[in-house]
């Protein structure tokens, strides 16, 4: 290009164009580090793997194998204690139901008890995921039951209504997860994947049965306490922020085993079964017993029942 | 022949049917509802056997006696007239009897007190007991075969283990068989809501 004597030389030093783009800059080099700050942060509650690791239902059995191993090294680290962290999956031809009598339901609570020692759950906020409530007679509306109670049981004028996932065949909490870490299994019940849960409290709000659960810190368990004899999807120690919810005790009734609530009710309330057994005691309810299901009117197809005697 | 195998085929499955129909009222009061390829059994508590009592005196060895019915109901008559306990001036003066208008010997066998006694007047073995509970609460009874009444504990699935069950009398004194008023346990503890109700 041919030099033009008659324009004046560029000046040399600090131009104003140049000094907007080191502004600029470093504006963004601020806003930058700002914005990934955080990640500094999780560095010592979430490990990389943690981190990194996939869905549920897209782990390899070995990735798996590799995560439980993981969840029980991190159960020995934070909770002092051993633990074995097992992955029970659906069984072939079960679909499991529940049904509980209100007639003879007394509102002792032991199911709830029961419930919190079973699934590890967080010993300060008495945990479960059973709430009982204590319902005038001739009403069904949950808004008006009580779950704060605390005298003799049974009241003459009262019954009690035991709530918990009512494991629906068409789950709104699982339609409004944004992250699809909640589902539902082949056996019916409905899990949730605590290490992928981002903790948004959506299905929370969606569930008309106030069957979801919230860490809202790190579960407190002593030691001595913590039941050993744990699942993936269901008893292990959940992280703080996650959801949690009934899983019908999957880690036993997978093994065939009854639901630890099942086992304390003292009053024999509870009965628990394979939907798809035409002999099982769940069947022998439906068949003979004028069952209900709780807020039948959303549509939701819940697969606990209830019943009085009559 | 066509007519004949049928004949055959039909005549079979009423056999198999009543085999079956047999086998299940059999097993009904000790097994509930069973399912086909049962390998691990359903087990119902049973009552000891006859009950004992404190007699009131101590062994040589300095350890209390116990004697069953029969020790002392041999030498005595029975009377029908008692319906409690207050009325006895000794033994059993404590027992509370809250069990609609039936008598001691509703139950009791004044025969043999070391056995219990149906509506009919033939003896029952303690061990028995369902079976006399079963002639007034026939309800109860037939929720219990079904599977629907009564505390369980074990397996749902009996293929992959036992299932143990109560009989009445583990929950039911049969004295006072209401099932007594109780005092809740582990109070909720809601984050928001606790205070609200009172």
């Amino acid at each position: 290009m041919e030099t033009r004597p008659d324009l004046p030389e560029p000046r040399r030093g600090l131009s104003r164009r140049g000094l907007l783009k080191g502004f600029g800059a470093t504006l963004g080099l601020a806003a930058f580090a700002k914005a990934i700050a955080p990640l500094t942060e999780w560095a010592p509650t979430v490990s990389l793997d943690e981190f990194l690791q996939k869905h549920y239902l897209e782990l390899s059995p070995v990735d798996l194998e590799i995560i439980l191993r993981r969840l029980e090294r991190e159960t020995r680290e934070q909770y002092g204690t051993d633990v074995t962290i097992a992955d029970h999956r659906a069984p072939a031809g079960v679909k499991f139901g529940y049904a509980l009598n209100l007639s003879i339901c007394n509102g002792c609570r032991r199911c709830a008890e029961a419930c919190h020692l079973e699934n590890n759950h967080d010993r300060p906020s008495h945990q479960s995921y059973i709430r009982v409530f204590e319902m005038q007679k001739g009403s069904l509306d949950l808004e008006k039951g009580n779950v704060h109670y605390d005298h003799p049981v049974p009241q003459p004028d009262k019954f009690y209504l035991p709530v918990q996932c009512q494991q629906c065949e068409r789950p709104p909490c699982v339609e409004v997860c944004p992250v699809e870490a909640t589902w539902k299994e082949p056996d019916g019940i409905v899990v949730v994947d605590y290490n992928w849960c981002i903790g948004c409290r959506y299905c929370q709000a969606a569930c008309p049965y106030h069957a979801r659960r919230f860490n809202w810190t790190k579960p407190q368990i002593p030691a001595t306490e913590i039941n050993p004899d744990q699942s993936y999807l269901s008893n292990r120690i959940r992280p703080q922020g996650t959801m949690e919810k009934c899983h019908f005790c999957l880690h036993r009734t997978r093994n065939g085993r009854l639901p630890a609530c099942l086992e304390a009710c003292p009053t024999g309330a509870r009965v628990f079964g394979n939907l798809l057994d035409p002999d099982s005691e769940i069947r022998q309810v439906l068949a003979h017993k004028r069952v209900f299901v709780l807020k039948e009117e959303l549509g939701l197809r819940p697969q606990f029942f209830y019943f009085f005697d009559v | 022949m066509a007519c004949a195998l049928l004949t055959i085929g039909a005549g079979l499955a009423w056999a198999v049917g009543r085999e079956l129909a047999a086998a299940r009222s059999g097993d009904a009061p000790a097994s509930g509802p069973m399912v086909a390829g049962t390998n691990h059994p359903v087990i119902i508590g049973r009552p000891a056997g006859p009950p004992t009592v404190l007699a009131g005196f101590t062994d040589h060895q300095g350890d209390p006696v116990q004697v069953t019915c029969g020790a002392c109901h041999t030498t005595t008559q029975p009377n029908l007239a008692i319906r409690s306990g207050e009325q006895l001036e000794q033994f059993h003066q404590g027992l509370h009897y809250a069990h609609g208008s039936l008598s001691c010997l509703s139950c009791h066998n004044a025969e043999d007190y070391d056995t219990l006694r149906l509506a009919d007047g033939s003896p029952v073995e303690f061990g028995d007991v369902m079976q006399l509970c079963g002639q007034c609460h026939g309800p109860q009874l037939r929720d219990y075969e079904r599977g629907l009444h009564g505390g369980m504990t074990g397996y749902w699935d009996l293929t992959r283990g036992p299932r143990s069950r109560h009989n009445c009398i583990t929950c039911h004194d049969p004295h006072a068989p209401a099932y007594p008023l109780v005092h809740p346990v582990f109070p909720p503890r809601d984050r928001v809501a606790a205070g609200v109700h009172p």
